[in-house]
């Protein structure tokens, strides 16, 4: 099998390391780097749990090999709270109760991000189908899409 | 779950790819990966060389070139969602591209990749079917265009050499008076579907001139429905006609039992998503949005 090294930028920090092949990027995330805000939930490319932006875009990092992210930008959880302050989607998790376990905040996080980047101003049903990739348990989604809007709103006033 | 050990290369030309996947051993190309991704974890599928082709320029895009839509074989289905060209003049495949997998999986998965890998589970197999497209297979000799009626060969296969990549699909111009649709009942997001019916066809005053039909998960292969086919042309859409288009496919299709439903389920069902396709695809071609 093959090894390979690789730099990827991570969270706005390129690091080289050495993996094998078949390493996954969900795993390289976690054990190499040690960022564990990024679950593993499924293992089987159904849950979104493991949710990361590739290049600014939101995917399952459960079904992506680490040498595939090689010369390109990871960005995950950890990337989001800036200074001690929470990006405005960790706030609008903590102020809606978006969350109740919490296991799938992470990648429900992440997908969001992206889908506000490409649509600063979503509809509900339009927050739902983004988030169509995330599974969660507990909440039964709604304070997840409040969540969200009251991420957007923030966003909006900062900009304003 | 890990996948089994298998060696990586990232060619920068297809040219270097075709030449690695003549090399000895199990080589497999690497694409969008989200099916060929779970199917190793599951050791389902161990290939001893993985091709990776997302490095190579040139081999995504989606525009009209003479009278065919042009679609790079490694275009996400994210980007067909956002096409604008698309939206508007190929609803049947922007219908297709709404509801494949889910939206973290349509990031990576590509359209190439959802043909070759040829899962009857798979979506656009049953739409490009009903498109008449063609496929662009590139091997050591260059490239040759194979017909998609041409190009399912079995269950997971495909008329593709082992030494060849898929690079392009290719769709005709929906001529004036066509409309096409999909439509697809899945558990949920993100599920197979239970079936699904693709449909393009073409309106000459009230009557259907063209139709082509492709069903999805219903059958071992992907597969049109012939008899659907005849039911509706040269007749008016109306409530019998499609009703009997409807009972065609039925009998045509060849599902199996599963966890999403027996046999009899199935089949009624086909029945009953071929009519909704049929009606929205002819009111599509009323409406005169192709």
């Amino acid at each position: 099998m093959s090894r390979h090294t690789i730099t990827v930028n991570v969270n706005g920090e390129d690091i080289t390391r050495e993996v094998d092949a078949r390493n996954l990027l969900v795993h390289f995330i976690r054990e190499d780097l040690d960022l564990t805000g990024t679950h593993i939930g499924c293992d089987t490319t159904s849950c979104g749990a493991c949710t990361v932006l590739l290049d600014g875009r939101a995917v399952k990092s459960c079904t992506v090999f680490a040498v595939q992210a090689n010369g390109r930008s990871v960005e995950t959880i950890e990337a989001l709270a800036a200074d001690g302050n929470l990006h405005p989607l960790q706030e609008g998790f903590w102020e809606k109760h978006g969350l109740q376990c919490g296991y799938c905040t992470p990648g429900m996080i992440m997908s969001a991000k992206h889908l506000l980047e490409e649509n600063p101003d979503p509809t509900e049903e339009e927050i739902r189908w983004g988030i169509s990739g995330n599974l969660c348990r507990c909440t039964g989604y709604n304070k997840i899409v409040e969540a969200i809007q009251y991420a957007a709103e923030q966003q909006k006033e900062a900009e304003a | 779950m890990i996948p089994g050990p298998f060696d990586y290369h990232s060619p920068a030309t297809l040219d270097e790819a075709v030449a690695l996947l003549g090399q000895n051993g199990d080589a497999k190309i690497l694409a969008g990966g989200q099916s060929l991704i779970p199917a190793m974890r599951f050791r389902l599928a161990l290939p001893e060389i993985l091709i990776d082709i997302n490095g190579i320029a040139g081999l995504d895009g989606i525009a009209e070139a003479g009278d065919k839509l042009v679609i790079g074989g490694l275009t996400r289905e994210s980007a067909l969602e956002v096409s604008d060209l698309v939206q508007q003049k190929y609803p049947l495949l922007a219908d297709t591209a709404r509801v494949i997998a889910d939206p973290l999986v349509r990031n990576l998965a590509t359209v190439g990749g959802n043909l070759a890998h040829a899962d009857p589970a798979n979506d656009h197999p049953a739409t490009m079917l009903a498109y008449d497209a063609e496929v662009v297979a590139r091997g050591p000799n260059g490239e040759r265009v194979i017909a998609i009626d041409e190009f399912f060969t079995g269950l997971f296969e495909t008329s593709l050499g082992s030494n060849e990549i898929l690079t392009e699909v290719r769709i005709p111009q929906p001529s004036a008076g066509s409309g096409g649709a999909y439509v697809k009942l899945e558990r949920k997001v993100g599920d197979y579907a239970i079936s699904a019916i693709a449909v393009q066809l073409t309106l000459d005053g009230d009557a259907v001139s063209a139709a082509r039909i492709g069903l999805t998960n219903v059958s071992p292969v992907p597969i049109r429905s012939p008899g659907a086919e005849q039911a509706l042309i040269g007749s008016s859409p109306t409530d019998e006609v499609l009703e009997a288009t409807g009972q065609a496919a039925a009998a045509e299709c060849d599902p199996s039992a599963d966890l999403r439903g027996s046999v009899e389920y199935k089949r009624d069902l086909t029945r009953v998503l071929t009519k909704r396709a049929v009606a929205r695809a002819v009111e599509r071609a009323k409406g005169g949005s192709a």
